[in-house]
């Protein structure tokens, strides 16, 4: 959801974000009640459909697997050696959809979008003190905080590297929890500064 | 105009400003003094992230204290690091974040942010990921988050410190189009010498209050 959203116009995007969430859910949860192969292929490519509908690239469809391509081969190659090819390759298709179903959905749904559907979602729950906006706001944070965290920690290896202490995870962890505290403090600050008030 | 009455600010047992009384009114006014000398902690005296120890701040009559939403509406604040500031991962959402905030309508918004990426040229960064523009583009679309929320003032803690030659020009630019009053809190002397008005902070005190030709070289004299 970092930098995943592909900007478009397609009938996809324009679906709101609790439709996705749940077509998502009810489709995940198909898949693991159906026992047949061609069932799964069919779903594969009516997924794999549904990108060239959102205008999606097949290289974008690729990067949805790449990241756990070894995950997959492990779980082909354990589950042929434990159940045989049919079951391995049943097992493997029916994770590859479902990993591509929920790409299509971070590809075509804008994080904001996302969380404030997740906000509305959440109001059921205010009656037990817990605030949606609160936890929208928390997501958002976490989503803009992730890379300028790796950032961080990026730069102190490299100045523990520069003074030979780059296998100390000590001297890595501290410097990065004392920045990411104050950087907190200031966040806090910018928050305030504009005007939030939940 | 912006009123600080008689202020002292401290955190335990550490003075940071000391009886401090001053009326900005000024179109174009700058805080400068050496590392600790408290000019950042004045600066967020202006818009009520931090509150006086004794004495009062007012921003067009509203106390700080009391009207703190009214005076952060009037006061926008843009921080050194643009990064502790963007709080949202995409362009178009963190301009979004204040407005709404502020209650704007959807309409209001998106015109809005259209108008802001128009003026710095950013416009097709709409749906960008935020952690990917450069420094200057950062302090811009900071800057910008501030400027959509329509304020009287904008304070500004050192906003070029981290930049770049180039993006120091860009952000130097476009602090004096702005049609607001800027409060601009600075080390860097070559931003200042349009300004109407500079004040020296040293050791939590006003060292001196004039122009800068005046207030500059008394500044210089003090840091050798």
């Amino acid at each position: 959801m970092l930098d995943l959203y592909s900007p478009g116009h397609s009938p996809i995007h324009k679906l709101s974000p609790g439709v996705k969430i749940l077509a998502m859910m009810v489709g995940g949860t198909g898949l693991f009640l159906v026992e047949n192969l061609g069932i799964v292929a069919v779903a594969l490519a009516a997924v794999i459909a549904l990108y060239k509908i959102a205008g999606l690239s097949a290289t974008q469809v690729w990067n949805q697997i790449r990241p756990v391509l070894w995950i997959l081969i492990f779980f082909l190659g354990l589950q042929w050696w434990l159940a045989g090819a049919s079951v391995a390759v049943f097992v493997v298709l029916r994770l590859a959809t479902l990993l591509l179903l929920a790409g299509l959905v971070t590809l075509t749904t804008r994080a904001s979008d996302m969380i404030e559907s997740l906000t509305s979602g959440l109001r059921f729950l205010r009656p037990l003190g817990v605030n949606p906006a609160k936890v929208g706001l928390a997501i958002s944070l976490a989503l803009r905080f992730i890379p300028v965290l790796a950032q961080i920690t990026t730069e102190v290896r490299e100045a523990q590297k520069a003074r030979g202490m780059e296998h100390s995870i000590v001297a890595v962890a501290m410097p990065v929890a004392i920045r990411m505290l104050k950087m907190a403090d200031d966040i806090s600050d910018a928050i305030d500064a504009r005007g939030y008030r939940p | 105009m912006i009123d600080i009455q008689n202020v002292t600010l401290a955190y335990a047992d550490r003075v940071i400003l000391r009886d401090i009384s001053l009326e900005l009114s000024e179109r174009r006014i700058a805080i400068i003094g050496a590392n600790g000398s408290g000019k950042s902690s004045f600066a967020r005296l202006l818009n009520g992230l931090v509150m006086p120890t004794k004495g009062d701040v007012l921003v067009d009559g509203l106390n700080t204290r009391t009207h703190g939403k009214d005076v952060r509406q009037k006061v926008g604040f843009v921080f050194q690091n643009p990064d502790n500031q963007i709080v949202f991962p995409v362009v178009e959402e963190d301009l979004a974040f204040g407005m709404k905030n502020l209650k704007f309508s959807k309409e209001d918004i998106a015109q809005k942010t259209t108008d802001i990426l128009s003026r710095y040229n950013m416009l097709d960064m709409r749906e960008h990921p935020a952690h990917l523009l450069s420094g200057g583009q950062k302090q811009l679309l900071a800057i910008s988050g501030v400027l959509v929320m329509e304020p009287t003032y904008v304070v500004l803690d050192e906003p070029t410190t981290l930049l770049d030659l180039r993006n120091k020009r860009r952000i130097t630019h476009a602090i004096n189009a702005l049609e607001q009053t800027v409060i601009l809190a600075s080390h860097d002397l070559d931003l200042l010498t349009d300004f109407d008005r500079v004040i020296v902070f040293d050791d939590g005190r006003i060292a001196i209050d004039d122009v800068p030709s005046v207030a500059i070289p008394h500044y210089i004299k003090l840091m050798s």
